[in-house]
Formats: structure tokens, C-alpha cells, sequence
């Protein structure tokens, strides 16, 4: 299976969807002429041209807006963000018409609308560059949202989000775009909603999504190296559907808990991954539920502090440490 | 066309004498062997637009300072443009009307003015919750403007939708049972009174934020042209939402890449209870804005339907044609408050002034007396369309009132696609959460 970068991945996802479907077009600020801010959508334009692949001007609130109506109409646009920190200008398109309209209209209207960039710190970019709004945009009945933490699973659930029906917020990671994976050549695709089980252990649960699992995976090799602890990874991939099943699963096995998030603590997702848990699987916990996030203050800039403050996989292992 | 001692426009209906005793006309406007003369006195340094009806009958009533009497224009240019004498009656696109499509126009007008007469009284007894914001006294706008669309012309607009849902089609029933929070409402009670909508009529609603329905618009017309449809949008606004950064990078858009959508501006005066005067810093022509996006634009008189009808035909063919987007601008009025929740709507204007637009300028009693001049109706058999639009809307009020609530199960339908029609191994993942 070859080894391809989760940019690549993406970028052929995109690809073979636009070959696929004609309603298929992409738009976003440098997606075309310049090829992507971040290289994502390199070559598209040249090889499928100004209609399939559209520069806009920097208007969030505009683009996204004209996307959301877009779609309404039968298109499949597929938006980039050039970060989702940018989405805060375009919320209310986001939330108010792409997230209810379908609802309002009594599911008289779909917004098949994927919507996609990097949500993630760690880059010296400072606090408003830095943003994970996962959170906010979970907590929208009506949105999907995906956070894909390799390459195989970027490509599988970009052409997933590109065909569902309904909203879907597509969250990458620049740490991660230069990052190798391997990904098979035949067609694939990843359902919406499905969780990932990245490694199996039986003495504690990581549970995890985007670069945090990564994160957990590192802790998880020292665990059994230096500890002997069998850590077992859960990789959400989808936020909102949940796969609630397997990571339920994996807790029974394990019964104990670490969630981890590059996401600030407070509304984050693991606040509620941790409720759920404590109400389906109460019985079956032997420690309390633990959480790692992000420290608790916008975005330092300060290089050697963000790497502090993002969670590392020492963090991982103290926190797994204490309750097992 | 005539051009009458105070400009009138020779189309334009004239509804009583228009005097109203000289201290109303603190100056006048007159055209005398062609030339455009005036006379009169600065009332309110404040002011100037309020040339509603400039052209149009022989008094003013600023909308700027709510007062029926107003500065002399600094710029008699900008008066002349106003003032152009045009046959609106005469264009092609009003002489091919049929004696029955005009009366239609009216009987249009009397069907969204009943309607919402009996959704008030609704409302009032406790029928329904949340806002109303009704549409009386701009009907003319959305009966003259959707009278020119085509199978490939599309309309959304934004929370005072009644009207528009009306002409578009949409049954007076199905619109009552949404206000009432009915199972048969069209939006099955999940959206509203400012959230209706009939996609199967090209009617996209029906939306709550101000100015948030300017991108959709837009994408609708994009994807018109994307597929290669000659088509347009009608996308409707007031004049509170040209403030909007939203709208702005819309018509950005919108002219960058040439896409068929035309911003029909309501500019009723007042964004809720602001006026215009304290709104906008341009006050002169909102629509003016669209010189800046390169857009071409116009204005019209909302009490005269053709020309509405001969403007938007124009901005219709340039999207057709040309797929350019137009932005125009509408003068109209609203006799209710912001919503029927408004407390102040009698606060922030004068009692006066609402009175003064319901006995000279009211778009359906104009409209019916231009038909009844022309000689195509009587009063009795307006009385008759009337009596026909007040059965229709108590009929609707029944089968609202009639009409089950939507189940605590429908709470969780419509949400998701997926959910709602599932495929293969059905959906994956929990999608809701307690």
C-alpha cells in the first residue's frame, strides 16, 4: 500500500469526487490559480478548470453564504477555510442557514455542503489563527462534524462528506497535511459516524480525535514500554454523529478513561463524551473519567509555551498513570 | 403622457384631491411649459430624501423625519431623475397585460391584506407565538415583482415573507397552519411565521436574520448559471439589512462573477424602529450603494405597479441576457409595527404619518382605483374579489385552527437527512444527544 500524505490524501478525494460528480465544485480563497494556501487543492484547478475550481475574494460571510444557496439548489460545493478561525466570520451562514434550513423547511430543502480546513494550534500563529471550534459547531443539530486524524481516514470521509446530504464540517490539521499514512489505491470511503479503534489495549482507554490521537498513540507505546500498561486508542474521527457504541465498548474492556482533545476544556467535546460515559457505563468504570485539553488560555504565540500547551504525550501518560 | 401641474407621473394614480390645505405643502413642485420649477421652505434642516411621491402627488411626507412637509432638495438634478416623466403604462411589458391579469393584481393584493388581517387577530387571541411581521402596505412590491417571473426564476426573502409566500403560490391554508405551529403547516411547524417556504414553487423562504438571506440568494443564482439555466433570483431585503457586511460582500460577489441575482431593496423607512435617517449614513438612494460593485441599480415608486413591473422586467432581462445582477431599490410603506411585538411602533413615528400612507398611498386602494378608471372593474366586483380574499383567509384560519400539532416524535425528524431516509446499513452513529 503506498504511503501518501494527508494533503495528498485529501487532495485526491477532491479529485476523484469532482471527476465523479458535476456537481461537484470547489471554492475558497487561493484554491485555484494560487493552489491552495496549504497546497490542498494543488493541480485541481489546472486539471479540471475555473468552473470546477473557484477563487473567491475574502468574504467568508459571502462565499459561504453563496455556497449554503448553492447547494439548495442540487450543487455540492465543497468550501475551503483557509482556517476554520476564519469560520466565526461566516457563523451565522454556518449555523442559521446551512445548519437549520433543512429543519425550517420541515426537510423540504437539503444543504449538501462540505466545508473544510485546518482547526488546530501548534503552529506560532497566535490565538485567532488557533482556533478548535469543533465544539461550537457539534453543538448545531443539523451540522455533521468530521475531525480525521491520518491520511486514510481524511480520504475516506472527505468523499463520504462530499456525498452525504447534509452539512458537513470538515475539520484538517497543517500539522498533519505533511504527515505520511498508508492508502490504498482502490476507492474507499469511510462512513460519517463510524469510530476507529487505533490500537487495542485492555488496561485503559484513550479516546481521542484529530492530531490528539496521534498524541495518544505516542503515550499509549510508552505506557507499555516504560509501564506496562496495555493503552487502548479510540479515534473518534466523527464528532457529531457519534459513534457512542465503540467507544462505550472500549471502556467496558478497559474500565478506566482518558479523553483527550487539542480543544480548550470548558463546553469542550469530551465534556460531553465524559457525561455520556458516566451515564452508559457507570458500572463499568473503576477510576474517574480523566481529560486532557489544551491549557485553559487563548492561543500563546510564544513557540516553546504552545507546545506546552497543547496536550503532549507525557501529559497523556501522567494522567493515565493516576488512575491505574 | 400627461405631465400634471405637479409632476405626476401620467401612470400614476391619483387617490383624493392631494390637497390637503397649504400648510401640508410648505412648497410645491411644478411643471410649467416643460420646465421644472419649484418653491418653498427648509422645515427641517435634516432632511432630505423623503421624495416619496415626488412625481407622484402633490404632497410629501418625509420618511426621514416622519413630516409632511420637508427641505428643498439641494440637488434639483437628482429631483429632475426623479421626476422623469415615463409611461410605466405604456412599456411593452405593462401593454401586454390582460384585462384579468390586472385584475389578478389586485386580487393578490386583497389576498395577502386579508391574510394577514386575520393572522393578526390570530395572533392576538393567542393562536400563535413568537413574531408576526406583517406586510401591509407593501403588497404591491411582491405582487408587482414576482408577476414577471418565469419557470426558472427563483424568490427568497427574508422574516416579512407573507406576501411573497402568497404570490409565489403558496396556499393561504398551509401558510396559517406554519404561523399557528401546525403539523400541516408548510414547514410541518418547524419554522414559523418568518420561516416559510415552497422550494417546489422556487420559493426558497422565509429568513430570520437580517440581510442572512443576501449570500443564499446569490448561490441560487449561481447555481442557475453553474448549470447552464437562464434563470435569476429575486432576493428581497429592507432597508435595515443594506447595513449588513453580509449584503456588501454579496453584491461584491455577485458583480465579480456576473451572476443573475437582483436585490429588490423594500425600503419601507424604518429598520424596526430606526429610521433611515439614523441608519444609514447615505440616506439619499440605498440601492445607489451597488455603483460601488459596479451593479447597475435603480429605483421605483412601490405604489405604482407598472413601474415596478417595467423596472424589474429590465433587471430580469439583464440577469437573463447578461446573467448581471441589478439592485433595486423600492419605496413602499408598513402600516404595523416592526412585528406585531413592536410596542412602539406608534412611538417612533407619528400617528399622522401612518394615516397620511393609508389614505394616500395605500397600493391596493390605488391599484383598484387605476382599474377601476381604466374601465375594467367595478367597484361592486372589487368588493366581490375582496369579499372572495377575507372567505379564503377565514377558511385558512379554520383548517389552522382545525389542524393537529406536529408529535413530540417530529421534534427529531428533518433534522438529518440520513436519519430521515435511511440507505444501506442506515445511518452510523448517535446524531442526537440528551
Amino acid at each position: 500500500m503506498p504511503l501518501i500524505t494527508y494533503r495528498k490524501a485529501l487532495n485526491d478525494a477532491l479529485a476523484e469526487e469532482l471527476l465523479r460528480d458535476e456537481n461537484v465544485v470547489l471554492l475558497g480563497e487561493e484554491v485555484a490559480e494560487y493552489n491552495g494556501a496549504y497546497k490542498v487543492t494543488e493541480g485541481l484547478w489546472a486539471r479540471f478548470g475555473s468552473k470546477r475550481v473557484v477563487d473567491t475574494p475574502i468574504s467568508e460571510a459571502g462565499f459561504v453564504g453563496m455556497a449554503v444557496g448553492a447547494s439548495m439548489l442540487g450543487l455540492r460545493p465543497v468550501v475551503e477555510l483557509m482556517f476554520w478561525s476564519f469560520s466565526f466570520v461566516t457563523f451565522d451562514q454556518i449555523i442559521n442557514n446551512a445548519g437549520c434550513v433543512r429543519y425550517m423547511s420541515g426537510g423540504q430543502i437539503a444543504c449538501p455542503i462540505v466545508i473544510r480546513g485546518p482547526a488546530n494550534g501548534g503552529t506560532n500563529v497566535g490565538a485567532t489563527h488557533s482556533h478548535t471550534p469543533e465544539n461550537f459547531l457539534a453543538n448545531t443539530p443539523g451540522l455533521k462534524v468530521v475531525c480525521p486524524a491520518t491520511a486514510y481516514d481524511a480520504k475516506g470521509l472527505m468523499k463520504a462528506a462530499i456525498r452525504d446530504n447534509d452539512p458537513v464540517m470538515f475539520m484538517e490539521n497543517t500539522l498533519l497535511y505533511g504527515e505520511q499514512w498508508e492508502v490504498p489505491e482502490e476507492e474507499y470511503l469511510i462512513p460519517i459516524g463510524v469510530a476507529d479503534v487505533k490500537r487495542a489495549g485492555t488496561d485503559i482507554s484513550l479516546i481521542a480525535h484529530g492530531r490528539a490521537v496521534l498524541t495518544c498513540l505516542k503515550a499509549a507505546e510508552i505506557l507499555q514500554a516504560q509501564h506496562g500498561i496495555h493503552a487502548e486508542v479510540v479515534d473518534l474521527r466523527s464528532i457529531r454523529p457519534l459513534d457512542e457504541e465503540t467507544l462505550l465498548a472500549s471502556v467496558r474492556k478497559t474500565h478506566r478513561a482518558v479523553l483527550v482533545e487539542e480543544n480548550k476544556p470548558f463546553c469542550g467535546v469530551d465534556a460531553q463524551i465524559a457525561s455520556l460515559i458516566q451515564e452508559k457505563a457507570f458500572d463499568e468504570l473503576d477510576a474517574p473519567i480523566q481529560r486532557i485539553s489544551a491549557l485553559d488560555a487563548p492561543a500563546i504565540y510564544s513557540p516553546p509555551l504552545e507546545k506546552i500547551q497543547l496536550p503532549t504525550p507525557d501529559r497523556v501518560v501522567q494522567k493515565a498513570l493516576s488512575i491505574c | 403622457m400627461e405631465q400634471s401641474a405637479l409632476g405626476r407621473g401620467g401612470d400614476s394614480p391619483v387617490v383624493g384631491s392631494g390637497n390637503n390645505g397649504q400648510e401640508c405643502h410648505p412648497f410645491s413642485l411644478a411643471n410649467q411649459e416643460g420646465t421644472l420649477t419649484a418653491r418653498g421652505g427648509v422645515r427641517d434642516g435634516s432632511c432630505y430624501k423623503g421624495f416619496r411621491g415626488v412625481g407622484f402627488q402633490n404632497d410629501y411626507l418625509c420618511l426621514l423625519c416622519g413630516k409632511i412637509c420637508l427641505e428643498f432638495p439641494p440637488n434639483l438634478e437628482n429631483l429632475n431623475a426623479m421626476m422623469e416623466t415615463r409611461s410605466f403604462a405604456d412599456a411593452e411589458i405593462n401593454r401586454c397585460l390582460t384585462a384579468e391579469e390586472k385584475i389578478q393584481f389586485l386580487r393578490q393584493m386583497f389576498r395577502i391584506r386579508r391574510f394577514e388581517q386575520t393572522s393578526l387577530k390570530a395572533y392576538n387571541a393567542g393562536k400563535m407565538g413568537g413574531f408576526l411581521h406583517l406586510y401591509t402596505g407593501q403588497e404591491s412590491v411582491a405582487v408587482a415583482t414576482i408577476s414577471l417571473l418565469g419557470p426558472n426564476d427563483h424568490v427568497i426573502t427574508a422574516y416579512r415573507d407573507h406576501g411573497h409566500a402568497l404570490v409565489c403560490g403558496m396556499e393561504m391554508g398551509e401558510c396559517m397552519a406554519e404561523f399557528f405551529g401546525k403539523a400541516t403547516g408548510c414547514s410541518k411547524g418547524k419554522g414559523g411565521s418568518m420561516h416559510l417556504f415552497a422550494p417546489d414553487k422556487r420559493y426558497w423562504g422565509g429568513h430570520g436574520i437580517v440581510a442572512g438571506q443576501t449570500p443564499l440568494g446569490l448561490g441560487i443564482a449561481y447555481a442557475l448559471k453553474y448549470k447552464g439555466i437562464r434563470g435569476c433570483c429575486l432576493c428581497y431585503l429592507g432597508d435595515g439589512a443594506v447595513n449588513q457586511g453580509v449584503f456588501h460582500e454579496s453584491l461584491n460577489l455577485a458583480s465579480l462573477m456576473s451572476l443573475p441575482v437582483i436585490y429588490i431593496i423594500e425600503n419601507n423607512g424604518y429598520s424596526m424602529g430606526t429610521s433611515l435617517a439614523r441608519s444609514s449614513a447615505f440616506k439619499q438612494m440605498l440601492a445607489q450603494r451597488a455603483e460601488g460593485y459596479n451593479i447597475p441599480w435603480d429605483h421605483a415608486n412601490g405604489e405604482n405597479i407598472y413601474e415596478m413591473r417595467a423596472k424589474t422586467h429590465a433587471a430580469i432581462e439583464r440577469a437573463h441576457e447578461e446573467s448581471r445582477p441589478t439592485v433595486l431599490e423600492i419605496a413602499t410603506y408598513r402600516y404595523y409595527g416592526h412585528s406585531v411585538a413592536d410596542a412602539n411602533a406608534r412611538k417612533y413615528r407619528t400617528p399622522e404619518e401612518i394615516e397620511h400612507y393609508k389614505t394616500y398611498h395605500d397600493p391596493l386602494r390605488l391599484w383598484q382605483k387605476r382599474l377601476v378608471d381604466e374601465g375594467l372593474l367595478t367597484e361592486e366586483q372589487a368588493a366581490a374579489i375582496d369579499h372572495e380574499a377575507r372567505a379564503e383567509a377565514e377558511a385558512a384560519s379554520r383548517f389552522a385552527d382545525e389542524s393537529p400539532f406536529p408529535t413530540e416524535a417530529d421534534i427529531f425528524a428533518d433534522v438529518y437527512s440520513e436519519v430521515d431516509h435511511p440507505v444501506g446499513e442506515g445511518p452510523h452513529g448517535t446524531h442526537f444527544f440528551n
